[in-house]
């Protein structure tokens, strides 16, 4: 068994090298299909980290009015906190906001002489809520608004105020989620379906050497191994190849995207998955080289025997 | 060793039968050397194609050895066929293999140690005259040499018949008698050897057993045969 696994690799590899141009022009069509695989993966983290980057920038402000007690507040703020669409309640003091108004226009003396002549801190506690998803701020809000044991303490919620623009972003990032995995699935298939051509064609200029093996005595297996070794080698080139091919790509486009979204670094993401990028590579190559030749094959096989 | 018995073989095309072979029944026995002839289209390459199963009779039954042809398997086929060597007009050599590899290839398939590989290989493309042509792959080689390739990987198995269809086809007389030589050579070696071909000269000049056929029809079967034309 040994010395036939043996020889069926050493066949399937003369195969290989010996078709230069026909496995050189299978492997180009391979690396295409594969780099639009993993060029999905790619863009599915991409859609990802901007998807949550918008997301963590969503939340609803509830300004409590300045007669409010800070243990009020932080009553309101654990009956939040046990909502099950509640993520996180920030408490933001009256100081605290003031401090971070402050800081933020530094720069504006305006702005701070405003302040100074006020006297007082005109600022508001509030309480920030995030929920887990963006779709729960409606919950919380409604929450919010219904019940009387916290309205008394509130001047306003963001939220109705944004409402209308949380609702949007809600919507767009359903597609755009709905519409990546619908990409990656249309693309794959298109791939799949590409290489599977491919590889039938290549096995199709060999179908007359299927014949003339099964007639000198070559079992099914010790035949059909051969080229399941060629579709393997097809598999494990092409996903080495579309990642030399990806990576100056990622590298060129990636600080247009740390632009876009500060916090996205796709570079930094592709090299430090590049392992698990080229394993899914190799598996997407290599499982669609070894089922292509095996059904390819297998029409020859049948074709030459009764 | 090789038994047709009431073997018929049709085809349909378009809906219409045509008949290949009609009842056909004949025995061949070991190191016989028996010579198939007949016009194209007479049904002597439909008894090759039966003989090593790449073809099912519509009607009738095969045996070969201990084998009945008809009731292997697909998968099991190649089996059988590691006792029979093929040699067929358009060579069949594998292209992108030299002429060494194309004849260690049957010994490989059939799981045969390298060590024999190593001895036999080259002592059977000695005997066919193509030591110097080891490494040649089948581009590089004349017609005649093609086909003693293909002679060298049909013996190398040392199998129980050698199946010859219009080996000399795409020959000249010179290629066509070195070839029929060394038919004859292995035959006397034990070997049964069955040939097919519509070369008059050949036959008459071998004489040996012919099968006559005619329409898919046996017309004429002699033990020291001479091609005659219908």
């Amino acid at each position: 068994m040994i010395t036939t696994i043996v020889r069926i690799t050493k066949y399937g590899w003369q195969n290989f090298t010996r078709n230069a141009w026909l496995s050189t022009a299978t492997i180009a069509v391979m690396v295409l299909a594969l780099s639009v695989f993993l060029g999905l993966m790619m863009f599915n983290v991409m859609t990802g980290t901007i998807i949550s980057s918008i997301e963590n920038k969503i939340n609803i402000s509830v300004y409590f009015k300045a007669s409010t007690a800070e243990d009020d507040i932080l009553n309101v703020q654990s009956q939040l906190k046990s909502l099950p669409e509640v993520a996180v309640v920030d408490y933001v003091s009256k100081d605290q906001a003031l401090a971070a108004f402050e800081d933020k226009h530094q720069n504006d003396p305006t702005i701070s002489q405003a302040i100074d002549q006020l006297g007082s801190n005109p600022l508001l506690a509030s309480l920030n809520v995030r929920a887990y998803r963006p779709n729960q701020y409606q919950v919380i809000a409604d929450y919010l608004n219904n019940n009387s044991s916290i309205q008394p303490f509130v001047e306003k919620i963001s939220y109705a105020q944004n409402a209308g623009i949380i609702d949007r972003l809600n919507r767009i990032l359903d597609i755009a989620r709905r519409g990546g995995i619908g990409l990656t699935v249309f693309m794959s298939l298109v791939a799949m379906l590409i290489t599977f051509n491919t590889i039938r064609l290549a096995i199709y200029s060999n179908r007359e050497s299927i014949t003339i093996m099964r007639l000198v005595g070559g079992s099914n297996f010790f035949v059909r191994g051969q080229f399941l070794v060629e579709g393997a080698l097809y598999g494990i080139l092409s996903a080495l190849v579309s990642m030399l091919l990806i990576a100056p790509i990622v590298y060129f486009i990636s600080p247009y995207g740390t632009i876009l979204v500060p916090e996205m670094n796709v570079w930094q993401y592709f090299v430090s998955h590049s392992l698990l990028l080229f394993f899914y590579g190799l598996l997407f190559g290599v499982a669609l080289g070894l089922i292509s030749s095996f059904i390819a094959v297998g029409k020859y096989l049948r074709e030459s025997q009764a | 060793m090789i038994i047709f018995q009431g073997v018929s073989k049709s085809y349909k095309n378009n809906g219409h039968a045509s008949t290949a072979l009609d009842n056909i029944n004949f025995k061949i026995n070991p190191k016989e050397f028996i010579s198939l002839v007949g016009k194209s289209g007479a049904g002597k390459s439909t008894i090759i194609k039966l003989i090593i199963g790449e073809e099912r009779p519509t009607k009738g039954r095969i045996i070969f050895g201990s084998y009945d042809v008809t009731r292997l398997k697909s998968n099991e086929l190649y089996k059988m066929r590691r006792h029979i060597g093929t040699i067929f007009q358009d060579f069949k050599l594998l292209t992108e293999k030299t002429a060494f590899e194309n004849v260690a290839f049957a010994l490989e398939a059939a799981g045969s140690p390298q060590s024999d590989i190593a001895e036999l290989v080259p002592k059977a493309l000695e005997m066919v005259g193509l030591s110097n042509k080891a490494d040649n792959f089948p581009r590089e080689m004349s017609g005649g040499e093609k086909q003693r390739v293909a002679i060298a990987r049909a013996m190398i198995n040392n199998p129980d018949v050698i199946i010859a269809d219009e080996p000399t086809g795409n020959l000249d007389p010179i290629n066509t008698a070195e070839i029929i030589n060394l038919l004859l050579k292995i035959n006397e070696l034990g070997t049964t050897i069955i040939l097919a071909t519509h070369n008059k000269d050949i036959i008459n000049h071998i004489n040996r057993r012919v099968i006559s056929m005619e329409s898919g029809q046996i017309v004429r079967d002699e033990e020291q045969g001479k091609y005659i034309l219908f």
